[in-house]
């Protein structure tokens, strides 16, 4: 899992640009953060993880912000902090948001390795390990369960058969 | 025990006689509104793999508003979902094209002091301008709500914002945000409630109140509140219940501030966090835009009207009102007249530029300023250009001399 850094404060215009907001989520994704880092929607692969600062999401309640990052294989995201609405809009998508105070120590390109039951970050480039906030179980099975349309879906089923 | 205003609405939308910040509870929601970005293009498609119906149509609002008028093919093809589910859904409450989701929303008398409500738009804290919890989620989340009915919340601390005294001539609601966000950052509301309290808050009228609400989002506050009274009772036609905090009721922390002390603000390219006072800017500037939710109210307008009556403005003023019924108003009183008398273009209500939608967009380095609530990068056209943020009376002002003015010193 590569580490992509990134600074404090990245919204999600930056994200899921509002001129391309009309469009299916594949064309979204491609401008994904074009305007900080035109390779990144390009060279991530899937399994990399966004590590960022404080705030991260700040701004709209456009879902295809985490979407899009989902969509280009992200498998996590990492923060000193959230903006609530795009926390939840993660995790609603199975997209794990993990809140890590040390965040920055990570550099751009380190390998990682996540344990979000345990709440620990390994970084394997640099060998450090870094505490993080454990996700709350109610929120783990949303994610486990591959978003919150999957987590419904297995509760509506749930309740027709019992 | 004491109990804050966000720990009252929340506890009656969970059911319990009080909540504790920080618990987490499940809330029964009174109102739901969506958009056609967020709102039937992707709700439809995750009803149907669910094969779930809306909980109650009669507590779910939809507004068009982002993509009205319809201009390219994707556009009018989501109004088009948009308009026919709402049919398939058997909801009532559709305003296709009349305003902006948060403006239309109390025009229309949906918003009740005491009402737990939540919006499929960033923007949805507006709604706390009414003493309703409200608050904007995403799509998925919304999915949720539509059919169950609930969610889940952890139950805000309160960050109450005192103002005494009364806002200067010249200064608004606006600029009283670009200060606070200024001063506390995107993330100095921590995503608990802000509460807007004192004898100045008070004093203002219900838009410029949706106006603070409206942008406790960049404060980066889950919502914004402010205690019913007579005021709203008015804007409401109605004698209601009111809902405000218990005195002495604790919060996370309490800012005071003397009102008078607020100077227009102007947020620099590209947050609105970078505000400081207007006397600090003087930079030349290509276009000016009164739009959106936060900033082309009937009384956004007005303020706009008082700076530009008998003017011109020196560079392109764009003005897209922020509904078809304060559009409306302004038109018959002559408020309209004014704007239009200055040099300006009018274009449809909707989201438009604010959001990047629409065809009008700003160009390669444009400079501009804009009475909307974010200037991210490329968030209003290309990633090149620059937007200030201003109060209605400072992009009036800024319109007639080509570059930031205060206010103050052209106001009659």
């Amino acid at each position: 899992m590569k580490a992509w850094t990134f600074g404090d404060n990245l919204d999600t215009d930056l994200i899921a640009p509002g001129r391309y907001m009309k469009f299916g989520i594949a064309e979204i994704a491609r401008h994904c953060l074009e305007s900080v880092d035109p390779s990144f929607a390009v060279s991530v692969r899937p399994g990399d993880v966004l590590v960022a600062g404080q705030n991260l999401g700040a701004g709209s309640s456009r879902e295809q912000a985490p979407e899009a990052l989902k969509h280009l294989g992200v498998a996590a995201l990492v923060a000193e902090s959230f903006a609530g609405l795009f926390y939840r809009n993660a995790i609603n998508l199975g997209l794990p948001a993990v809140l890590c105070p040390r965040a920055k120590r990570i550099r751009n390109g380190d390998e990682l390795s996540l344990d979000l039951e345990g709440g620990t970050i390994s970084d394997l480039s640099t060998g450090e390990r870094l505490d993080c906030e454990p996700i709350p179980a109610f929120l783990m099975q949303i994610i486990r369960d591959g978003g919150l349309v999957p987590h419904l879906e297995k509760r509506l089923r749930c309740a027709t058969t019992s | 025990m004491k109990q804050t205003l966000a720990q009252k609405l929340v506890a009656r939308a969970a059911g319990t006689p009080g909540v504790t910040p920080g618990e987490i509870v499940t809330c029964k929601v009174d109102l739901a509104m969506v958009h056609d970005s967020s709102g039937p293009r992707r709700l439809k498609p995750m009803l149907e793999r669910l094969g779930a119906k809306v909980w109650d149509p009669s507590r779910l609002v939809v507004v068009t508003d982002h993509y009205v008028p319809g201009y390219d093919e994707e556009s009018r093809k989501i109004l088009r979902i948009a308009r026919e589910w709402v049919r398939e859904a058997g909801v009532e409450r559709f305003h296709d094209a009349e305003g902006i989701c948060h403006v239309v929303l109390p025009e229309k008398g949906y918003l009740r002091p005491g009402m737990f409500a939540v919006g499929g738009d960033s923007h949805s804290p507006t709604g706390g301008a009414f003493a309703a919890y409200m608050f904007g989620i995403g799509a998925t989340e919304m999915l949720g709500v539509v059919v169950t009915g609930e969610i889940w919340l952890k139950v805000p601390h309160t960050i109450a914002m005192h103002f005494d005294g009364e806002l200067a001539p010249g200064v608004c609601a606006k600029d009283v945000m670009l200060f606070l966000i200024g001063r506390f950052g995107l993330d100095g509301g921590q995503y608990q409630a802000v509460e807007y309290r004192g004898a100045a808050i008070r004093k203002l009228g219900m838009q410029e109140r949706m106006t603070l609400c409206n942008m406790t989002a960049e404060l980066g506050g889950q919502t914004g509140l402010i205690a019913s009274d007579q005021t709203t009772e008015e804007y409401l036609g109605c004698e209601l219940e009111i809902w405000d905090s218990d005195p002495g009721a604790g919060v996370l922390a309490e800012h005071r501030f003397q009102a008078e002390d607020i100077a227009p603000h102007v947020a620099a390219p590209h947050s609105p966090a970078n505000s400081r006072p207007v006397s600090e800017f003087s930079d030349k500037l290509d276009l000016a835009y009164i739009g959106a939710c936060t900033g082309a109210k009937l009384a956004d307008l007005r303020m706009a009207a008082r700076v530009l009556r008998q003017k011109k403005s020196r560079i392109p003023l764009l003005v897209a009102p922020a509904s078809r019924r304060d559009q409306e108003i302004a038109e018959r009183e002559g408020t309209m007249r004014v704007l239009l008398d200055a040099g300006a273009e009018l274009l449809p209500t909707s989201c438009g530029m604010c959001a990047g939608y629409g065809e009008r967009l700003l160009a390669d380095g444009a400079v501009a300023i804009s009475t909307t609530a974010r200037n991210f990068k490329g968030r209003m056209g290309a990633p090149s250009s620059q937007v200030y943020l201003a109060s209605p009376y400072t992009v009036a002002a800024s319109a007639v001399a080509g570059r930031i003015t205060d206010p103050r010193e052209v106001l009659p």
